[in-house]
C-alpha cells in the first residue's frame, strides 16, 4: 500500500524536541504490515525514543535484513540512511558501517527467522564483536511473508493457526545473546510501550551491542488459540523483571515519581538507568545472576521482560581495535597512504 | 652411458623435494634469495601441500639468463631430501642431470637411473655429529644442502652468509650454527664431489633495480596505498597472505604513533558471507573496504555481490583463485572462477575483473580496483592466483606517484546536496550512466533507502515493470562503460605473424616463452594479454586482425575462451583453445604443444 502517502504537514501544536523536531519528523512512510501488527507499535515505540532523545535523523543507519521485520525501517525516520539487505545479514553490513563512521547511530532491526535460523551466525558473532549498535529482535514466532511457517523461536508445543504443535525446541534469543557475552540484553513487548521505549533509550545509547528481544505478535498467523506468541498469551504470563527509568545524561526525570529505586546504572555519557524493584538474587549487573533468573521464571511460564543484563565499559569494537577517533570513512588521504619514500624505503629489505 | 653436458650458465632448472614443517622452506628462500642478489634472472615455485608437517613438499628453481620465468619441468638437478618421494623424485630429472641425495643411508638399487649422475653427501650423519637436539639437526640439514649447492653451482658464499647474517641478526647462536651447516655442506662437496657442475651460476645484473616479492604481499601493500581502511575476511587458501601483508603493512603505517590508535579495522568474520556484508556495509558508509578470498568464498558471496550490483554499492573482491571445483585442491594452482567472478549472483548481473599477471600488478591494480569500484559503484574483482600470490617472484622495483589521488567516485556532500532542489539516489543526471551516492551520517538531504528489492531511479520501492527494467537497464550501459577506463590489454606484435595468442594473468611467463619458441620454429604470433572485463576495445580489434587467435588459460573448459564468445564478436570457431589445468604454472610445452596440436589438426 505505499501508494499511500501520509500528509505533509503536522499539526502546528506538535510537542518539539529540543532540535525544534516534532514527532513526525521521526516517522517514516505508511507501513504496508498487517493492521494490528506488533511489529507497528515497535516501530512507534523506536519514533518516540529518537524524538526523545533529540536525535538528528540523518545521523542514523538503519538496518535490517529481509523478512516483516525488515520493512520497518522504512516507517520510522525518513531522514536518515536505511539499507534494507540480504536475509540474515544485517549484522555483517552493520558491522561494516559501523566500521566505516563510528559516529553513526546505528540501529538493526530484525526478527526471529532473520536471526535466529538463516542468519543465527551473524547475530552471534555481532554480539561478540560488540558492534556499536541497537539490535531489535521482532520476535512473532513464525514466517509472515512466505505465510506461516515455524520459526526457530517457536515454543515446544506452540500450535500453529492449523492446529498443528510445534515439535522442535525454540532457540531462545535471551540466553543466546547471555552466554555470548552481549553487553546488554532486554526483552520488551510490542504491547507495552512504556515498558519498551526506555529500553529502546538505554539501548540506542549504550555503548556496544544492545540486544532488545521484543516480543511482536503476528495477528495474521500467530495470534490463536494455542500459540504462546499471541497478545492474549503474551499479556497473560508478561513478567518485567524490573521496571526501569532512563534518565538522558541532561534530563531530569519528569514523569511520574516512581518509587523504590534499588539499582542504578551509570551509562558511558553520564546518562543512567534506574531499576526498580531489584531484589533477591538477581541484579542486572550479574550476568550468571541475570541467566539463572530469567531462566528460572522462563521454566514457570513466564515471558520474562525487561532490562536483564547491562555491563557498561564492555569495549566495542572500534575499542577493541583501538581505532582513531575520527571516522575511519573521512581520514585525510595523506595519513592513510604512506607515499613513495616509505615504499623505496621499504623495498630495500625485500631484496 | 650417460651423457656428458656442455657448460650452461645461468640455464637450469633444480628442484628440491624435503618434507613439510621441516623449515626447508627457509632454507629455500636463502637459495633464491642468493642467486638473485647475484643478479641472475630468477623464479622459485612452491609445490606445497594441504598440511601442516608431515607431507611431502617441492621447491622449483628456475634460472634464466634469457629472463624467462614460466615454470619449466625439466629439472637439471634434484635435491632429493625426502627418500618417501625418491622414486618419483628420481624420475623427474632429465637425462644427464643430476640427484643430489642424502647418502647417510645406501640409495635402493632399484632407484638406480643410468642417464643421470648421483650425488650422495651424507647430510643426516654429518648433522648428527655436529648438532644437538633433533629438531636443530633436521633444520640445519636443510641448510647444509644449501652450503652444498653453493660449492656445485658456483654460488657466492659470501652472499649467503651475509644474508644469514642478516636474517639472524639479533640471534648470534643462530648464525653461528647456520654458518657451521653451510660450511660444512659446502667443504664436503669441494672435496668430494666434481664441483662445479656444468650447470652453474655466473654473476649478472639483471636484478639491480628489482625487488622479491609474492602477489599477495603485494596486493596487501597496493590495499594500504590506496587508502583502504577496512579489511574483512575469514582465512581461506590461498588468500590468507593478502590479509597477512595488509595488515603487517598497517601496522608499519597505519598506527598514529603518539596514540597507539590505528586508522584500519581489520575484521576476522565469521565466514565469507560475513566477510561479503561487513565491506558492502563499510563501503556504503563510505570507506574504501575489500576482502580477500578464493574461489569458494566467492561462491559464499555471491547473494551479496548481488546486492551490491544492484544496490550500486562499490566493493573489492580479492579471488586468489585455487584449483576446484568444490574444495579441491587447495594448495594448487587454477584460472577457474573467470566465469563465476564474471557473472557472480543470481539474476543478471556483469562484474568488472581486474587480472593481474605478477605482483607489480597485484600491487597496482590494487589501487586501480578501489577506484575504479568507487567510481562505477560497483563490485570489482582482483582475480590472481595461487602462482601469482603465494610464489616469491623477481619483480621490478615499485614506484608510487605522490601526487596521486583517489577518484571516490560521485559522492555528494552537504555543500553539492545545498543545489539540488532534491536528491534521487539512481537518477544519471549528466547521462554518464553513472548516478551520484550520498554517504550516511552526512546530511538529511542525502538520506535514501538502500535496497535489494526492486527499485526505481528515484530509490523507491518499484514492482512497475518498466521503472525495474530502466534501472537495469542503466547497469548495463554502466558497466560496459568502464570497459574503456580499465587496464587495456597488454599487446606484443610478433614478425610476420598469422595467427594470434590470448591469454589472461599467470600464463604470461609460459605463453611469452612459448611464443619465442614458436617464432623460431617460424610460427610467427601477435601476443595479447587480456588485463580486465568488459573487454577494451583494443580486445575486439586483436580478435578481429587474426583470422585463428590460440586462447591459453587454466581451465577445464575454456572459460576465457567462452567468455570472449559472449562478450565481442568474435566467431566461437576462430578461438582455438590451448589449455592446462593439472594445478601447477602453466609451462612453455603446454602452450607449444597446444598450439602444435591445432595446427597439425588444421593441417590434415
Amino acid at each position: 500500500m505505499s501508494y499511500i502517502t501520509k500528509p505533509q504537514v503536522g499539526h502546528p501544536g506538535l510537542p518539539k524536541n529540543a532540535l525544534g523536531l516534532t514527532r513526525r519528523d521521526y516517522e517514516g512512510s505508511m507501513s504496508t504490515l498487517c493492521a494490528g501488527c506488533g511489529h507497528d507499535s515497535v516501530t512507534a515505540a523506536i519514533v518516540q525514543t529518537f524524538f526523545d532523545l533529540d536525535i538528528e535523523p540523518h545521523r542514523v543507519a538503519k538496518m535490517s535484513g529481509i523478512g516483516c521485520s525488515a520493512k520497518t525501517p522504512t516507517y520510522f525516520l525518513g531522514e536518515a540512511h536505511g539499507f534494507n539487505s540480504v536475509h540474515g545479514r544485517m549484522p555483517a553490513v552493520a558491522t561494516g558501517a559501523s566500521a566505516a563512521n563510528r559516529d553513526l547511530t546505528v540501529i538493526g532491526i530484525s526478527g526471529d527467522g532473520d536471526s535466529l535460523s538463516i542468519g543465527l551466525g551473524q547475530f552471534c558473532h555481532a554480539i561478540r564483536r560488540n558492534v556499536n549498535m541497537l539490535y531489535v529482535l521482532e520476535n512473532n514466532g513464525v514466517y509472515g511473508l512466505t505465510k506461516g511457517q515455524f520459526s526457530a523461536a517457536a515454543d515446544l508445543g506452540s500450535k500453529s493457526k492449523r492446529g498443528v504443535p510445534n515439535l522442535q525446541p525454540p532457540i531462545d534469543p535471551v540466553t543466546l545473546a547471555l552466554t555470548l557475552g552481549a553487553t546488554f540484553v532486554g526483552r520488551g513487548f510490542s504491547g507495552d510501550r512504556e515498558q519498551l521505549v526506555p529500553l529502546l533509550k538505554a539501548g540506542l545509547l549504550h555503548q556496544g551491542l544492545a540486544f532488545i528481544d521484543v516480543i511482536s505478535p503476528c495477528v495474521t498467523f500467530n495470534d490463536h488459540e494455542g500459540s504462546t506468541r499471541s497478545y492474549l498469551y503474551t499479556r497473560d504470563h508478561h513478567h518485567d523483571v524490573a521496571p526501569i527509568d532512563f534518565v538522558p545524561l541532561r534530563k531530569e526525570i519528569t514523569t511520574t515519581s516512581r518509587i523504590g529505586t534499588t539499582t542504578t546504572v551509570t551509562m558511558h555519557d553520564g546518562s543512567e538507568i534506574r531499576f526498580r524493584k531489584v531484589g533477591g538474587d538477581w541484579a542486572p549487573t550479574d550476568r550468571v545472576a541475570a541467566y539463572e533468573h530469567y531462566r528460572r521464571l522462563a521454566a514457570k511460564g513466564d515471558v520474562v521482560t525487561g532490562l536483564l543484563y547491562v555491563e557498561e565499559g564492555g569495549g566495542d569494537m572500534h575499542a577493541q581495535n583501538r581505532t582513531v577517533s575520527e571516522p575511519l570513512y573521512d581520514q585525510p588521504f595523506e595519513k592513510l597512504c604512506p607515499g613513495n619514500d616509505a615504499l623505496q624505503e621499504l623495498q630495500k629489505g625485500m631484496r | 652411458m650417460q651423457e656428458r653436458n656442455t657448460d650452461r650458465v645461468n640455464d637450469f632448472a633444480l628442484k628440491i623435494g624435503t618434507v613439510n614443517g621441516t623449515g626447508s622452506a627457509s632454507a629455500n628462500s636463502l637459495l633464491m634469495q642468493a642467486i638473485f642478489r647475484m643478479g641472475v634472472p630468477i623464479s622459485g615455485k612452491n609445490v606445497f601441500p594441504s598440511n601442516i608437517q608431515g607431507l611431502p613438499t617441492w621447491y622449483e628453481v628456475r634460472v634464466s639468463r634469457a629472463g624467462y620465468t614460466g615454470r619449466t619441468p625439466d629439472f637439471d638437478l634434484f635435491v632429493a631430501m625426502n627418500p618417501a618421494t625418491y622414486e618419483r623424485d628420481i624420475r623427474e630429472v632429465r637425462s644427464g642431470g643430476y640427484v643430489l641425495y642424502d647418502s647417510s643411508w645406501p640409495l635402493d638399487p632399484m632407484l638406480d637411473r643410468e642417464d643421470v649422475t648421483f650425488l650422495g653427501i651424507p647430510l643426516g650423519a654429518m648433522c648428527v655429529e655436529e648438532f644437538t637436539g633433533s629438531r636443530q639437526r633436521i633444520l640445519m640439514k636443510n641448510i647444509c644442502y644449501v652450503g652444498a649447492l653453493a660449492a656445485l653451482l658456483d654460488l657466492d658464499l659470501e652472499v649467503i652468509r651475509g644474508m644469514i647474517g642478516e636474517k639472524f641478526s639479533r640471534k648470534a647462536a643462530l648464525v653461528e650454527s647456520n654458518y657451521r651447516a653451510i660450511d660444512m655442506g659446502h667443504a664436503y662437496a669441494v672435496e668430494h664431489l666434481e664441483c662445479p657442475l656444468p650447470i652453474r651460476l655466473a654473476p649478472m645484473n639483471a636484478n639491480d633495480d628489482s625487488i622479491i616479492i609474492d602477489g599477495n604481499t603485494a596486493l596487501g601493500l597496493g590495499c594500504v596505498y590506496a587508502g583502504a581502511t577496512v579489511g574483512a575476511w575469514y582465512p581461506i587458501t590461498p588468500s590468507t597472505s593478502v590479509m597477512d601483508g595488509f595488515t603487517d603493512f598497517c601496522e608499519r603505517f597505519r598506527i598514529d604513533p603518539e596514540t597507539g590508535e590505528k586508522r584500519y579495522l581489520i575484521v576476522q568474520a565469521e565466514d565469507e558471507l560475513a566477510a561479503a556484508g561487513v565491506v558492502i556495509g563499510a563501503s556504503w558508509a563510505g570507506a574504501r573496504a575489500f576482502t580477500p578470498t578464493s574461489g569458494p568464498g566467492i561462491s559464499l558471496m555471491s547473494e551479496f555481490i548481488g546486492l551490491a550490483y544492484y544496490a550500486e554499492i562499490p566493493s573489492v573482491f580479492v579471488n586468489v583463485q585455487r584449483t576446484g571445483p568444490s574444495t579441491g585442491m587447495p594448495t594448487r594452482t587454477q584460472q577457474g572462477d573467470i566465469l563465476l567472478c564474471a557473472y557472480a549472483s543470481h539474476g543478471d548481473t556483469k562484474h568488472i575483473l581486474l587480472f593481474p599477471a605478477n605482483p607489480s600488478e597485484c600491487f597496482h591494480m590494487a589501487v586501480e580496483a578501489f577506484d575504479i569500484a568507487e567510481r562505477f559503484q560497483t563490485p570489482v574483482f582482483l582475480v590472481s592466483d595461487l602462482d601469482i600470490g603465494m610464489n616469491d617472484w623477481v619483480c621490478p622495483r615499485l614506484e608510487w606517484d605522490d601526487d596521486f589521488r583517489p577518484d571516490r567516485g560521485k559522492v555528494l556532500g552537504s555543500k553539492e546536496l545545498a543545489d539540488l532542489e532534491r536528491f534521487f539516489r539512481y537518477v544519471d543526471w549528466d547521462g554518464d550512466e553513472i548516478a551520484a551516492r550520498t554517504l550516511p551520517g552526512v546530511d538529511p538531504k542525502g538520506a535514501y533507502f538502500t535496497r535489494g528489492s526492486g527499485h526505481n531511479k528515484y530509490g523507491g520501492y518499484t514492482e512497475d515493470s518498466a521503472e525495474y527494467v530502466e534501472v537495469v537497464d542503466r547497469l548495463l550501459r554502466k558497466v560496459a562503460s568502464a570497459g574503456e577506463v580499465i587496464s587495456a590489454p597488454i599487446v606484443r606484435d610478433g614478425e610476420d605473424a598469422k595467427y594470434g595468442l590470448i591469454t589472461v594473468g599467470g600464463c604470461e611467463s609460459a605463453c611469452l616463452e612459448a611464443v619465442d619458441a614458436l617464432a623460431e620454429e617460424g610460427i610467427g604470433l601477435d601476443y595479447m594479454r587480456v588485463r580486465a572485463f568488459p573487454f577494451h576495445s583494443a580486445v575486439e580489434d586483436f580478435l578481429a586482425r587474426h583470422e585463428v587467435n590460440f586462447v591459453v588459460e587454466q581451465n577445464r573448459d575454456g572459460q576465457l575462451r567462452t567468455l570472449l564468445t559472449l562478450e565481442t564478436s568474435a566467431r566461437k570457431e576462430a578461438l582455438l583453445s590451448v589449455r592446462y589445468y593439472g594445478g601447477f604454472p602453466m609451462s612453455r610445452h603446454h602452450v607449444v604443444e597446444g598450439v602444435h596440436a591445432h595446427l597439425n589438426g588444421a593441417q590434415t
